[in-house]
């Protein structure tokens, strides 16, 4: 009977530890669906490593404007909540990486990413693949900071990302 | 207690005695099939099929798209009739797909699909299918699974003989079952013997795009041309039709068709037919033929009346054409994958004709010729014969073949496919089919290539196959496993109707190039939308031609306001979505036309004309998103005198 107790013991603490890991290491909490900590703050999607920001192209605004007006617009305005969020201070709102990422990869994004989640529960739309180049899409961003760049300098308040109390950031 | 379980222990023995007993006999009728036979057919959940099937969807006038071995359906595609889920002939851009020379056309039976080959082996690139009523071929995309064209055939009534295709795609022909005066003209039937003519038309395939036109016919006399195939390998260059009522009998043709001990195989030399051709021994039939091409850079299709064909005699031009006698009516005309040997399927035959192109062409050098009929030489059966698969069944229709060395046969009147062995034609294996099979499709099964494994029977009858829906029953086709030396019945499914023919291959020859959108920027619609910014109303008299987008999940304009009795309103809608499987559809209350069915990047056209004022809402059919529901405007209609300012809004904007 002391073996068999003895065993059990043994067996319970080694179940433990399979499950426990290291108890020693500082407790960091996991990010939800194994995401990285990069795609955490940048997305998920074809962009993988920070790119370096320049001054703001206005050749490429330009064109990322057009893009906008073609691919974008019917969902999104820029001082308006229309089906999706008003967009003029995206720029400042998310990283340059997780732009270009929800912009090429909205299905992976509003169903792993948790900010990407919480914006489906918010528009229920889910944000369309228009399948943009990743040319098209840095055109798109240079046109979103050169937009928030003039939303400061003419003071143009921002339209409220989230209205469900739930999701209040 | 102790009863108790003796009185257990007797009906647990009486049990396993009725399983040793009964347990592996199966129902009449060949229902059961054990469960690591039907594994063979499973395909889990969310796995995909290992092979594509083309099957004819016989009397429906389309093409169904299943899946092997599980039998799935995946898309009904439309072709020679109308389809108001699809919008086909409804919408203003595949209305002339349905043009001919008699006007629009809603209907046809579509019969045989083929798949185009290159060097004699599947491509993967089209499949080509006949109507039998109206003569049409079409082409169908195997990139978009879409109708890209469709010809009418001139001078033809009943296209049966078709839609089979040489070994590089480079012809695919179509044969006249009905002979008839050609040109048609008014005379009495009673006269049809040595003055109807049938003819064989040579429909050239260009290479890059798959765009057809008849390169030439054959004026032949006044026989039923049933099948086709064409030579392959050594027999390349030649097409094979088998013909029935080579009586020329114009009334009861079940009896008076079937009177002549042997019918024939038409050998035609279509190599030498070109060589005529080129040397200008031809003559121009003036003619009217209808022949619709769809763009898919402008979403459209448009009709061009053909004026002309040009006209080959054999009686004239020696070397064209020769009879091969085979016996009793033959219906399937197929060629081995080597193409040495011919099979005839004399339908009221009690055996198969194997005729052996070697000794063709033999028979030809020697001029082995039994007589001419109607100027054509009419080769010694012996000469010719290859061998006869003896007592193989009752009424044998078709043949395919497995690469492997043996042939399988489809027989009508005692509901069976039949193995045997080409070169020695002994019987291997014969297994039943319910009820009644047609035709037969092998994967490749007409081709240099064969692909194997499956083997499609197409039935005519399914009687008790399937829980009943009243007088008209299910249309069925069955699945056998012919890996091993015997078949396997490893799958009953349910078809549109009728399932006539089929044409399959492994999924890897085409899924790669499945299309998944339409590249807005690539759409060259006249009337696109390529940007909500764009979306509009245009008045152009009574016309009004309304520019709209759909993207999830909203329409623009969405409130249109203007529009009056007695205007003809355009809606010219392109979905702009740019992601695969978004297609939108659009209804609008009261139109008297279909839904348009728009797939992202494309732009759709449906006429409405409002006869009553009011205000009517039209809507997205096609569940698009959570706010598919909300997907949804509103048309204003205004009396034909009214001020009413023509305006079109979304969120009042």
């Amino acid at each position: 009977m002391k073996n068999i107790i003895l065993i059990l013991s043994l067996l319970s603490i080694l179940a433990l530890a399979a499950c426990g890991g290291k108890e020693t290491a500082p407790a960091k909490p996991a990010n939800p669906n194994g995401l990285t900590d990069f795609e955490m703050e940048n997305g998920i999607g074809p962009v993988k490593e920070k790119i370096q920001l320049a001054e703001i192209n206005m050749d490429m605004a330009a064109k990322g404007e057009a893009t906008f007006i073609a691919k974008c617009a019917p969902c999104h305005k820029l001082d308006k909540r229309l089906v999706g969020p008003a967009q003029r201070y995206t720029a400042d709102r998310r990283t340059p990486e997780y732009i270009l990422n929800m912009i090429m990869n909205p299905d992976e994004m509003t169903k792993l990413h948790p900010t990407g989640r919480k914006m489906l529960a918010e528009y229920l739309a889910p944000m369309t693949n228009m399948n943009l180049t990743l040319e098209q899409s840095k055109e798109v961003l240079e046109y979103l900071r050169k937009i928030a760049k003039e939303g400061h300098e003419q003071n143009i308040v921002a339209d409220p990302v989230y209205r469900n109390a739930a999701n209040q950031e | 207690m102790k009863s108790y379980s003796k009185t257990a222990l007797a009906v647990l023995f009486v049990l396993l005695l009725s399983l040793v007993f009964f347990g592996c006999q199966q129902k009449p009728g060949g229902g059961a099939i054990g469960q690591s036979t039907a594994e063979k057919a499973f395909v889990a959940p969310g796995e995909y099929d290992s092979h594509y099937a083309f099957i004819s969807g016989g009397f429906s006038g389309q093409l169904a798209i299943h899946g092997l071995p599980s039998g799935r359906l995946f898309k009904v595609i439309p072709v020679f009739s109308v389809d108001a889920e699809k919008a086909w002939g409804f919408n203003e851009e595949t209305k002339p797909m349905l043009q001919t020379s008699h006007g629009f056309i809603p209907w046809d039976d579509s019969h045989h699909p083929d798949l185009s080959q290159t060097n004699g082996v599947i491509d993967g690139r089209w499949c080509f299918i006949n109507a039998n009523n109206t003569p049409r071929v079409a082409r169908i995309s195997l990139q978009t699974f879409e109708t890209e064209e469709i010809l009418e055939i001139p001078n033809s009534a009943g296209n049966h003989s078709s839609s089979f295709v040489t070994e590089n795609t480079e012809y695919v022909v179509a044969g006249t079952r009905f002979s008839v005066p050609v040109p048609q003209r008014d005379m009495p039937i009673a006269e049809y013997k040595g003055n109807f003519k049938g003819t064989l038309s040579f429909i050239k395939i260009d290479p890059e795009h798959g765009h057809m036109n008849v390169e030439f016919q054959i004026l032949m006399p006044g026989f039923n041309y049933d099948l086709t195939h064409p030579g392959r390998g050594k027999s390349h260059g030649w097409m094979f039709f088998t013909t029935y009522n080579t009586e020329e009998a114009n009334t009861l043709l079940e009896v008076n068709a079937s009177q002549n001990d042997k019918d024939y195989i038409a050998a035609i030399n279509w190599k030498k037919a070109e060589e005529y051709i080129k040397a200008g021994k031809f003559k121009t039939l003036p003619s009217k033929y209808a022949h619709n091409v769809y763009d898919e850079g402008t979403h459209s299709a448009a009709t061009t009346m053909e004026k002309e064909v040009r006209v080959l005699d054999p009686a004239e031009l020696p070397g064209l054409v020769y009879f091969l006698p085979t016996p009793k009516s033959p219906h399937g005309c197929d060629v081995d994958p080597s193409g040495e040997y011919i099979v005839g399927s004399g339908k009221l035959a009690a055996a198969l004709t194997v005729h052996s192109f070697t000794k063709i062409l033999k028979a030809i050098e020697e001029e082995k010729f039994d007589e001419h009929k109607y100027g054509i030489p009419v080769l010694n059966f012996e000469a010719i014969n290859a061998g006869t698969v003896e007592q193989p069944g009752l009424g044998p229709l078709h043949t395919e073949f497995d690469g492997k060395g043996n042939a399988y046969t489809t027989f009508f009147i005692s509901s069976e496919v039949v193995k045997w062995k080409l070169g020695t034609w002994e019987v291997l294996d014969r297994k039943p089919t319910y009820y009644s099979v047609g035709h037969l499709m092998i994967p490749g099964g007409n081709s240099r290539q064969p692909f194997g494994k499956y083997l499609l029977a197409m039935n005519k009858i399914t009687k008790d196959r399937y829980l009943p829906t009243g007088p008209e029953v299910c249309q069925s086709a069955q699945l056998y496993d012919i890996s091993g030396d015997k078949m396997e019945l490893i799958l009953d499914f349910p078809t549109i109707g009728e399932p006539h023919y089929a044409a399959g291959c492994p999924a890897e020859l085409i899924m790669p190039n499945s299309k998944k959108y339409y590249k807005i920027e690539e759409n060259n619609h006249p009337y696109v939308t390529r940007s909500e910014a764009d979306s509009r109303v245009v008045r152009e008299g009574k016309n009004v031609h309304v520019y709209m987008t759909m993207i999830r999940s909203h329409f623009s304009p969405d409130n249109i306001e203007g529009i009056k009795v007695g205007d003809r309103v355009y809606f010219h809608v392109t979905n702009l979505e740019q992601d695969y499987d978004v297609p939108h559809g659009i209804a609008v209350l009261g139109a008297t036309t279909s839904e348009l069915l728009i797939m992202p990047g494309q732009t759709e056209t449906f006429v409405w004309e409002p006869k009553e004022v009011g205000v009517w809402p039209f809507y997205c059919t096609d569940f698009c998103s959570a706010l598919h529901q909300e997907m949804q405007g509103y048309v204003r209609v205004s009396p034909e005198n009214s001020n009413v300012k023509l305006t079109w809004t979304l969120d009042g904007e």
